[in-house]
């Protein structure tokens, strides 16, 4: 290849190729905890999350694109849950949203 | 004796029918077909209970079949007045009342051509998806198994470009039931049903919504597909926004389910013109209001029940057929 | 590949008398083509064609960059139709995407703002004390050799097909973004399915490849490439095509749009030296082909004559593959013999390899 300074470089897709993604992980966690499926994207735990009124995490986006099969960087994001539980206590599905922080740690620690 | 015309020999048609006979007065069914059942007779089972589609119809049908309801198959209904109905033939049939039962189109997959309805196999409609349920055969254009399977809601529905700006109310649960009895057939494959809203409005439709991602692990994703594409391996590659995460989605599918919506009859504007009738924006019948005179027209003597005045399910048009009953026997009387 | 609805779209395409309109950037990236549309519209069709010296640039590229305003635009636009008028023409051909783009888009703006119509009117007679009728049609120049395709057909020397494997040729055909993505009822054959280039290669032999990333766009987008630190985003476009395309080996690309063809050919060059990622047999680049030299080649036209050595990529895999003669050493001699210079050896250009590229097969 020439050695030439070309001022840009090819933009990498953003875009979610489920093809290319392994859902391996993904199906364990739904497996072990089928209600998370149930969510249909109301925001309420995003709304009251402590740690989401002060930095940029979003746990609704974090667990919905763990279950499209983007792990990269979600364990570290769920690092910021304080674990306070106000999310469980509104979320319309039931879902244990603690739980989920929780599973997500346990089985997305290597991404 | 007294004799309404009903036209249209569907479900609401033949409840309609019913009832009126019941109450002593004379009934002719007009009913293009040659058959009476209308669309439900494509239809398999019917959400959410899975009911076979075939026991409502088959029990009207049997109703009918015993009754003295005067029953014209294969001829339809080109002009109306209060007074009369002429046929396509020509012939003038007298009335004491109308009652318009003739329901709505599928609406044709093929105008949104991005989806490659008839030209890719294996993008199939939700009624095609019916009729294999009908037939026994339900897979791949080459006899295999589907590994994965995309549903589309609001197929001809909600959508400016092909001029259907209302909502089809009953695809949302439609999708929801086949995502679930092709998960029962293929437990193996994966389904996703791309949605822009769940409207799940009826009793039981709401769970049956999460059962089908509970206990289904059936993937509901909140964004519109713009195309699908051939593969080389001769898959369906689609393309999303995955609206809850805000990024694009694609992804490859054995098979594309396309919801589609419920339109107005192209006849419904020459019938309006001839008998005086309002329609309404979508090219439905417009009821005199949509609450005390929701079955009558804006002229006396005219009459409407089911899916001619707006996309419904079958409870709900079995309701105006009986409803329909009472505001003609008033009439009449 | 096929199609349900392309016949659905038609548009009437006038039979003789052109007035033609130029492309800013063709004749810089593929000299010959559109030299060789009014030769085989002159020569071969007998058509009677007017390549006015007098006409300007459209200035899309201006207008699209949010350099030249509406306004100015629409007036530069009622020019050309005043000196199509004023030699006596009514056809309206076009040669560039971006301009047909502009010529259909101010017409329907006009139709529907009939204020801005009288606007231009008063602004071009200010300026240049000209008036203006509109056209009695409006085509761009591969609408044009869609309507002849059978024409050329029957004088056609040779077909799209594999000389050695009798089989056809496999081709990508591409389609520019505002060809039928601005009005669909404009272009043959709508914007999801157009029918345009690949009925062409339906009437040459050819054979039509469909695959993931048909519909997508080239990544050209004006101001987006205009700007160097924007580039990335351009190119990664047609890097989406290219590799979505790879699988199916196709023998060349065609497309209809100055920006496109020149992308899809160059950017390969790019994106070889950049990720060391080439396409094509033997990694050596997959030719790009305007209709015009698609429509030489058939035609029997020397592929020198056809501006073919200003390629990025190669073409001679292609023409030995169709059985084209053509003299290896005249590449590189221009008008009257007279050398024109070499590029520097690359991957695409068929030389050897000094590095290792992953080459998509």
């Amino acid at each position: 290849m020439a050695a030439i300074e070309w001022g840009f470089s090819i933009n990498r897709p953003r875009v979610i190729d489920v093809d290319r993604n392994n859902l391996r992980k993904s199906d364990e966690i739904l497996l072990e905890m089928p209600e998370l499926q149930s969510c249909i994207g109301c925001g309420a735990c995003t709304a009251s999350c402590t740690a989401g009124n002060l930095t940029n995490f979003n746990f609704r986006k974090v667990h919905t694109l763990v279950r499209r099969g983007e792990y990269q960087g979600a364990y570290e994001e769920m690092n910021k849950c304080m674990l306070c539980g106000k999310c469980r206590l509104l979320c319309p599905r039931g879902i244990n949203t603690r739980g989920v922080v929780m599973l997500i740690k346990r089985k997305l620690g290597d991404f | 004796m007294e004799r309404v015309i009903v036209i249209g020999g569907g479900i609401a048609g033949m409840k309609t029918a019913l009832d009126l006979n019941r109450r002593g007065i004379g009934v002719t069914i007009i009913e293009k077909e040659n058959r009476l059942g209308g669309k439900v007779l494509g239809w398999h089972r019917l959400f959410p209970t899975f009911t076979p589609a075939n026991e409502v119809v088959d029990t009207l049908k049997a109703e009918v079949a015993s009754s003295e309801i005067d029953v014209r198959l294969g001829t339809c209904a080109t002009a109306l007045t209060e007074h009369s109905v002429t046929l396509s033939d020509g012939t003038v049939l007298d009335c004491d009342a109308v009652v318009l039962c003739s329901g709505f189109t599928l609406f044709d997959a093929r105008i949104k051509e991005e989806y490659g309805y008839g030209i890719y196999d294996n993008v199939i409609t939700s009624a095609d998806l019916e009729e294999m349920f009908n037939q026994g055969r339900v897979g791949l254009k080459n006899g295999g198994r589907p590994r994965r399977i995309a549903f589309l809601h609001c197929v001809g529905s909600r959508d400016e470009k092909v001029c259907q700006r209302h909502c089809s109310k009953v695809c949302c649960v439609t999708g929801v039931k086949q995502a679930i009895e092709m998960k029962k057939l293929f437990p193996e494959a994966d389904v996703f049903n791309f949605y822009m809203d769940i409207r799940m409005f009826g009793p039981g439709y709401e769970e049956l919504y999460r059962e089908a991602q509970q206990s289904y692990n059936i993937h509901f994703i909140r964004g519109r597909i713009s195309e699908a594409s051939p593969t080389i391996e001769g898959r369906l590659q689609i393309k999303a926004e995955d609206t809850l995460t805000g990024r694009p989605l694609k992804i490859s599918v054995d098979m594309l389910v396309l919801l589609i919506g419920m339109r107005s009859n192209d006849d419904n504007a020459s019938l309006a013109e001839s008998a005086g009738l309002q329609l309404a924006q979508s090219g439905f019948m417009a009821p005199r209001d949509l609450f005390l005179s929701n079955v009558r027209s804006n002229r006396d003597g005219i009459f409407y029940a089911g899916t001619v005045t707006a996309p419904k399910s079958i409870g709900e048009v079995l309701n105006e057929g009986a409803a329909v009953a009472d505001a003609v026997t008033e009439y009449l009387s | 590949m096929r199609r349900a609805t392309w016949s659905e779209y038609q548009k009437d395409i006038a039979d003789d008398k052109y007035y033609y309109a130029r492309s800013c950037i063709r004749q810089n990236f593929f000299p010959g083509s559109e030299r060789a549309f009014l030769n085989i519209l002159s020569k071969d069709l007998g058509k009677d064609i007017l390549d006015d010296p007098a006409h300007s640039s459209c200035t899309g590229i201006g207008y699209h960059s949010d350099i030249v305003p509406l306004e100015t635009i629409m007036t530069v636009v009622a020019r050309q139709f005043s000196l199509m008028n004023e030699a006596g023409y009514e056809n309206f051909v076009t040669s560039c995407i971006t301009s047909f783009g502009i010529y259909t888009e101010v017409l329907a703006t006009w139709e529907e703002f009939p204020e801005t119509e009288e606007k231009t009117r008063e602004n071009l007679y200010k300026a240049t004390g000209r008036e203006f009728t509109k056209p009695k049609s409006l085509a761009h120049t591969s609408d044009i050799i869609f309507h002849f395709r059978d024409l050329i057909a029957d004088k056609a020397v040779r077909r799209l097909v594999n000389r050695a494997t009798g089989e056809p040729l496999k081709v990508v055909e591409h389609i520019g973004c505002h060809y039928a993505k601005i009005f669909p009822k404009s272009g043959i054959g709508g914007s999801e399915f157009p029918y345009v280039l690949a009925g062409m290669v339906d009437s040459w032999g050819g054979e039509c490849v469909d695959y993931p990333e048909r519909r997508h766009c080239c990544g050209f987008g004006f101001r987006n490439y205009l700007v160097q630190a924007n580039r990335g985003y351009s190119i990664a476009n047609s890097h989406k095509k290219l590799e979505s395309m790879a699988p199916y080996h196709p023998d060349f690309i065609v497309a209809n749009c100055p920006g496109c063809t020149m992308f899809l050919d160059k950017w390969q060059y790019t994106i070889a030296e950049m990720d060391g990622r080439t396409y094509g047999e033997n990694g050596h680049g997959i030719p790009v082909l305007t209709y015009e030299e698609m429509a030489g080649l058939v035609l029997g036209y020397d592929p020198w004559e056809l501006g073919m050595q200003m390629h990025q990529v190669d073409v001679e895999p292609l023409l030995d593959k169709m059985g084209v003669d053509y003299d290896p050493s005249a590449k590189y001699l221009g008008r009257n013999g007279k050398y024109i210079g070499k590029p520097e050896a690359a991957v695409v250009n068929g030389c050897s390899q000094d590095f290792i590229y992953d080459i998509k097969v």
